[in-house]
């Protein structure tokens, strides 16, 4: 018994190799399964959550429905063309959502110190957050986005080709990175308060909200704010004037790329944010 | 294999008081208010031993113990576990010790226990071998058995309990801080779990620092006892340097509280 | 009547000590009305002809919309009355002499009342200032003004009677969150929350404002601005009173249910 003990603990610190890709990978599709495993135990629950969730973007797809109703066009952006705008925008916070919304429910980890639990374990804290948060329900919201996408590419009158198919997929990936770097955020501010973060709804559900109009509508001033500061615009608003056809500038095509830079600043802060949990161990 | 040397930490703590006037003023400048959690603390723990960690609420237990698990960084002082800084390099520190929290769960509500374990196999990057190895050690020990296809929720606080050390040892820690442990037990979980941690320690020369306020924890389980109060170690000895007339343990503790007024 | 009053009083006042998250909805709510506004404001620009009343009693629709939005907000629910129906606290509720629907409203209304005092001020102030047409005109006479603060009570009412029915279907249903989130949605379409109902198409417009949810904040929203005549204000202000009585009475009735559930199944 003891003999077998002694090689075990010495086995145990040869393993120390760095982690790799796949092995995270694994790791959060093992929590994704975990927790799929924990909603499948009350089923009933589940399949009515992800209806409601379904449902929520559904009545603001009708609301832009009746304004076209009676409008017809805004600042010359058609209904069809506004609604391609709005599907392209849900689903990159759809599936922001679906992966890093495990943020949200970070001011109840913080409060409950169940932040001290991942901080002893050997992995990314970030990777621990996320996956332990996974919500499933969230699917709803995404098939409502995965639907309205279809329409929104099926009803719009661009005619597409290679480059415009790739503006869509990196507009995807830019628009899922900012949505993700402002649920970090949120997150991160967690470690210094744990009031008042409900205006940070303003950047994420309001972006969703008042995303589902081109950018451009709102005026200069917004334009700028969301080129500079908080990169709507380049998910959003630019590569979506390529699609139209209204600008041809290849760089339009990359620049959803460019967003994802806002991941950085959001990661610094995290970082930051970590280290002062762990010296005031609030 | 623990040593501390002078360590100091002390928090800050935003002040708030009543009234609807002071409310407003907090608004826009806070009063802080200076906290020593732990004042100069030295201490140095062998290899195998095991150590009991006593004092009021408050008096520093879990400041030491986050420390020494990486989660706090101290203000000053030198920490080395088995060579190691704990709060630098995190991953590394953490990968080969064990903690308990006896207040919080780590095991997933909904699914069966053994789900929990396949995960923290895979946080833990334990290989098939040695999982098999400590799972099938863990069970017999602690009599897990049946327990461990039944959900979390559905299990008693005893059963819970059982897991959660397992669930904590899983990975061959050379180190177990256990943040009381027995809280809440009863008498037969109780008995179970001290008769595991004693077991763990004599096997496998895990070293154990256990807090607890269950003096027969103490009595039962640790050989060397550290009293802290205030943010100071007020005493390092052993049972019997305690228990020096014939009171019962509980006792000659509160007046040991009493004699350091804390 | 006495005890409910005290109740409501507790809550009031446990409800002005949220500082920071009074700060936080105030900036929200702020934003939400701007952005709507400039929503707005890009389709007048569009077509001007095509909007149901003058752009400036559409801002001050907005503006009061958000100022007030605690007193007719359907998703504003209280955490802690759903925590004890599902972990079974509320045992501890119906051992008191109380009448547990009774208590319910009355501190809903009052954290409703806090939340809209902390915050209504300092939104109307600055939309009182916005330049005009983005800013709040002044109503369009005293007795539209007192009208307005008649049917903004009602909605009220009418409001927390409808977060009681939610509350208490809980009760009957395994997925607390999945109603929740499904009458949300509903509800904040149909009350005017997603766009203005005078924004909907006649015809549909028209049966939505026969509809509950149309009493809860868009009677008071369009009494302010004076865009309702006499007739019609007084349909609403009727249909205010009805929807109380029937969602109310709707209420109290399955709270009786699941009461009496409560007891013979032990929770």
């Amino acid at each position: 018994m003891r003999e077998s003990a002694h090689k075990l603990s010495r086995k145990s610190i040869r393993r120390s190799k760095p982690i790799s890709i796949q092995k995270s990978i694994r790791l959060y599709m093992h929590y994704v399964s975990i927790n799929v495993r924990s909603a499948m135990q009350y089923k009933m629950s589940f399949f009515l959550t992800a209806v409601g969730q379904f449902l929520v973007s559904f009545t603001v797809f009708l609301g832009i429905f009746f304004m076209f109703d009676r409008f017809h066009a805004v600042e010359g952006f058609t209904y069809s063309e506004v609604l391609l705008c709005f599907s392209v925008m849900l689903l990159e916070f759809s599936l922001a959502e679906m992966f890093a919304r495990g943020f949200d429910a970070f001011s109840g980890m913080v409060r409950k110190a169940e932040f001290d639990r991942i901080l002893v374990r050997p992995r990314n804290e970030i990777l621990q957050v996320l996956g332990s948060k996974f919500e499933l329900t969230r699917i709803g919201r995404m098939l409502q986005a995965v639907v309205m996408f279809g329409y929104g590419i099926a009803k719009s009158e661009v005619s597409w080709n290679f480059s415009k198919v790739m503006t869509v997929l990196f507009m995807l990936i830019g628009g899922t990175a900012v949505f993700t770097g402002l649920f970090l955020i949120y997150a991160a501010l967690c470690f210094f308060t744990l009031d008042g973060l409900e205006f940070m709804n303003v950047f994420t559900d309001g972006a969703r909200e008042y995303g589902k109009y081109p950018v451009g509508i709102y005026g200069e001033k917004l334009l700028l704010f969301s080129t500079f500061v908080i990169p709507y615009a380049l998910v959003q608003y630019y590569p979506l004037l390529y699609l139209l056809g209204r600008r041809t500038e290849k760089i339009l095509i990359f620049l959803p790329l460019f967003a994802c830079a806002f991941l950085l600043p959001a990661l610094l802060l995290w970082k930051f944010g970590v280290r002062h949990y762990k010296s005031s161990g609030s | 294999m623990i040593t501390m040397e002078h360590v100091c930490k002390s928090y800050r703590i935003a002040k708030r008081n009543a009234g609807f006037g002071e409310a407003c003023k907090a608004l826009f400048r806070r009063e802080y208010e200076v906290i020593q959690a732990l004042n100069d603390v030295s201490f140095t723990i062998g290899d195998g031993e095991m150590v009991g960690y006593i004092g009021p609420n408050g008096a520093g237990k879990s400041s030491t113990i986050k420390i020494l698990s990486g989660i706090l960084t101290p203000d000053s002082g030198t920490v080395l576990v088995d060579g190691r800084i704990p709060h630098k390099n995190r991953i590394r520190h953490v990968s080969r010790i064990g903690v308990v929290f006896g207040q919080r769960s780590q095991l997933w509500w909904d699914v069966p226990v053994i789900d929990s374990f396949e995960l923290l196999k895979d946080i833990y990057s334990i290989s098939e071998t040695d999982y098999k190895e400590s799972l099938e050690e863990l069970t017999e020990l602690l009599n897990l058995g049946e327990l461990l296809r039944s959900p979390a929720r559905q299990l008693s606080l005893g059963q819970r309990m059982r897991c959660e050390i397992a669930a904590s040892l899983l990975h061959r820690p050379r180190i177990l801080f256990l943040d009381e442990p027995t809280i809440g037990l009863d008498a037969v979980s109780k008995l179970a779990v001290r008769d595991f941690i004693l077991r763990q320690n004599q096997t496998h020369k895990t070293t154990v620092i256990l807090t607890t306020h269950d003096m027969q924890d103490i009595e039962a389980l640790a050989s060397r006892i550290l009293l802290i109060g205030r943010g100071k170690i007020l005493m390092d000895g052993t049972l019997e340097d305690i228990k020096k007339g014939g009171d019962s343990i509980d006792e000659t503790v509160a007046e040991l509280y009493r004699s350091y007024d804390i | 009547m006495k005890k409910y009053l005290s109740f409501f009083r507790l809550r009031f006042v446990m409800g002005l000590q949220y500082r920071a998250a009074a700060l936080a909805g105030m900036v929200t709510q702020f934003v939400w009305g701007f952005m709507e506004i400039m929503v707005f404001h890009a389709f007048y620009r569009t077509d001007p002809a095509a909007f149901p009343m003058s752009f400036s009693a559409t801002a001050s629709y907005i503006w009061l919309q958000q100022a007030f939005l605690a007193l007719s907000a359907v998703w504003m629910m209280e955490n802690e009355i759903f925590d004890s129906i599902v972990d079974g606290n509320i045992a501890y509720e119906l051992c008191r002499p109380v009448s547990i629907y009774n208590v319910w409203y009355a501190r809903s209304c009052a954290n409703r009342v806090s939340r809209a005092v902390l915050r209504c001020f300092p939104i109307l102030i600055v939309a009182v200032l916005a330049p005009r047409p983005y800013g709040m005109n002044a109503p369009a006479s005293m007795g539209h003004f007192a009208l307005f603060l008649i049917t903004l009570a009602l909605g009220l009412a009418v409001t927390v009677s409808f977060n009681m029915l939610i509350y208490v279907l809980t009760f009957f249903t395994v997925s607390p969150q999945g109603l929740r989130i499904f009458f949300v949605s509903t509800v904040e379409f149909f009350s005017g929350a997603v766009i203005p109902l005078p924004f909907f198409p006649e015809n549909i417009r028209a049966v939505m404002e026969l509809l509950p949810f149309a009493s809860m904040q868009n009677v008071a929203l369009r009494v302010y601005s004076g865009s309702m005549s006499g007739g019609e204000m007084r349909k609403a202000v009727i249909l205010q009173v009805f929807w109380l009585g029937a969602v109310t009475a709707a209420g109290k009735l399955l709270c009786r249910l699941a009461e009496r559930r409560v007891t013979v199944q032990g929770g």
